[in-house]
C-alpha cells in the first residue's frame, strides 16, 4: 500500500511512502545537481522527528522549498500511520 | 489597521513562499472554499510549517478555517499555536456558529496561556446580515467581511458590477461596523481580467464606508490599495488642518472657507493616522 501528499506543480513536491524492510530515500528534483543534500536531510530529519524508520520514501520535487517538503512528508506518514 | 487583504490557497506553495511580497496589508490563508475536501490536512500542514519556518511573514496574518460544524475545525484552530496569527476569519457566520466558535478559543485561550484571540466574521448568508448587529457586537469580533458570492447565491440573484443586489448587506454590514468601532471589509471583485470593473467596485464600496477590500489575486492588490488610501489632497489637507487647531487651540475655526470643529477635526486626525499606517507620510 502507498501514501502519497503533496502535487508536482511548481514549487510542490509529491511525496510517496511504503512500509519497507529498511528505510530506503530516492529523490528526483529538477534542482537536485544543487539541492540533493539539502532534500535529503529534510526528509531524514522529518523522519526522525515523526518516529518513523523502515519507509521507502520517494521525492518528486519541482522546486519546492524546504518546509514543503516537510510539510508533504508528515501528511503522507499520517496519512499512512492512520491506515495502519 | 489595512486596506487589502489577499486570498491565498492554503494549499498552494507557490503561492505561500511569495506571500510577504505581495502588496497586500494582510493575507488570508484559506483552508476553507479554495482546499479540495480531500487536500484539508495537506493545505493546514503546509500552513503550519510555513508559518513556523519562514522568518518574514506577511504584516497581517488571517487564518480562514473550515465551518465550526465542520469534521476539520479542530484540526484547523490547531494552527493556533504557532502564535502568529492575527486573526481567524469565521465562515458561514451567524450568533450560533459565533457562540460555539467563541467557547472553543476561550477553552485554547486558557488552556495554552494564549491572549485574547481577534475574529473577522464572514458575512455570507441572509441569516447572518439578520443578525450582523449582534455580531459585531461581540468583543471578539474586530471586523466584519462581506462575502456577496455566497449571499448572491442563496438570494438567486446575479452578480452585477453596479452592485445594488448588495446595497442592502453592504449597508448592513457598513453601518454594524461603524457602530461598534471595527473595520468593514468589502467583498472580493472576482473578475480579474476586469481592472476597470473592479476600480468602480472599490470606488463604491468606499463611498458607501468599506474600509478595506478583499482581493482573490495579487493583480488586484494596486487599485484596491490605491483606491482605499488617503489621497495626497486629502493628506495635505488633514495636516493644514490639525496643524491649525494645535497652533490655534480653538475648537472651531474656519479653514479655506469652511467651519472646522471636533468630528472635523477627528476625520483629518483618521485621515493622518492612516497615511503613517501605510507609509504614505
Amino acid at each position: 500500500m502507498i501514501y502519497q501528499a503533496g502535487s508536482k506543480e511548481s514549487n510542490d513536491c509529491l511525496i510517496t511512502i511504503k512500509e519497507s524492510s529498511e528505510t530506503k530515500i530516492h529523490i528526483d528534483s529538477i534542482v537536485g545537481h544543487l539541492f540533493y543534500d539539502q532534500i535529503l536531510e529534510a526528509v531524514k530529519e522529518t523522519l526522525k522527528e515523526q518516529n518513523v524508520e523502515n519507509v521507502d520514501v520517494t521525492v518528486e520535487d519541482k522546486g519546492a522549498l524546504d518546509y514543503t517538503i516537510r510539510a508533504r512528508l508528515i501528511v503522507a506518514i499520517k496519512r499512512m500511520k492512520k491506515n495502519v | 489597521m489595512f486596506r487589502s487583504l489577499l486570498f491565498i490557497p492554503g494549499n498552494n506553495p507557490s503561492m505561500l513562499q511569495n506571500a510577504d511580497i505581495f502588496m497586500s496589508d494582510g493575507i488570508i490563508f484559506d483552508l476553507e472554499d479554495a482546499v479540495d475536501i480531500n487536500e484539508k490536512d495537506n493545505a493546514r500542514n503546509l500552513v503550519e510549517t510555513y508559518l513556523l519556518t519562514t522568518k518574514d511573514l506577511p504584516k497581517t496574518i488571517v487564518l480562514r478555517i473550515n465551518p465550526v460544524n465542520s469534521l476539520f475545525i479542530e484540526d484547523d484552530l490547531q494552527l493556533l499555536m504557532t502564535r502568529k496569527i492575527d486573526y481567524i476569519l469565521l465562515p458561514k457566520s451567524n450568533m450560533i456558529s459565533l457562540y460555539v466558535l467563541d467557547n472553543t478559543l476561550s477553552f485554547l485561550e486558557r488552556k495554552n496561556n494564549f491572549k485574547k484571540i481577534k475574529l473577522i466574521c464572514l458575512i455570507e448568508e441572509a441569516k447572518a446580515v439578520n443578525e450582523v448587529e449582534e455580531i459585531a457586537k461581540h468583543t471578539r469580533v474586530e471586523g466584519l467581511l462581506l462575502g456577496a458570492e455566497d449571499l448572491t447565491n442563496e438570494l438567486e440573484v446575479e452578480r452585477t458590477t453596479v452592485g445594488n443586489e448588495i446595497m442592502y448587506a453592504r449597508s448592513k454590514v457598513i453601518f454594524a461596523c461603524a457602530a461598534n468601532q471595527i473595520i468593514a471589509i468589502d467583498t472580493p471583485f472576482t473578475d480579474i481580467s476586469d481592472e476597470e470593473g473592479l476600480e468602480y467596485d472599490c470606488s463604491n464600496a468606499k463611498a458607501l464606508g468599506m474600509k478595506a477590500k478583499t482581493a482573490i489575486h495579487p493583480s488586484q492588490l494596486d487599485i484596491i490599495n490605491q483606491v482605499f488610501s488617503p489621497t495626497k489632497k486629502m493628506i495635505k489637507w488633514a495636516q493644514s488642518v490639525v496643524k491649525t487647531y494645535e497652533k490655534t487651540g480653538k475648537g472651531v475655526f474656519q479653514y479655506e472657507n469652511k467651519m472646522i470643529d471636533k468630528p472635523v477635526i477627528e476625520k483629518a486626525k483618521k485621515i493622518i493616522e492612516k497615511a503613517k499606517t501605510f507609509d504614505l507620510l
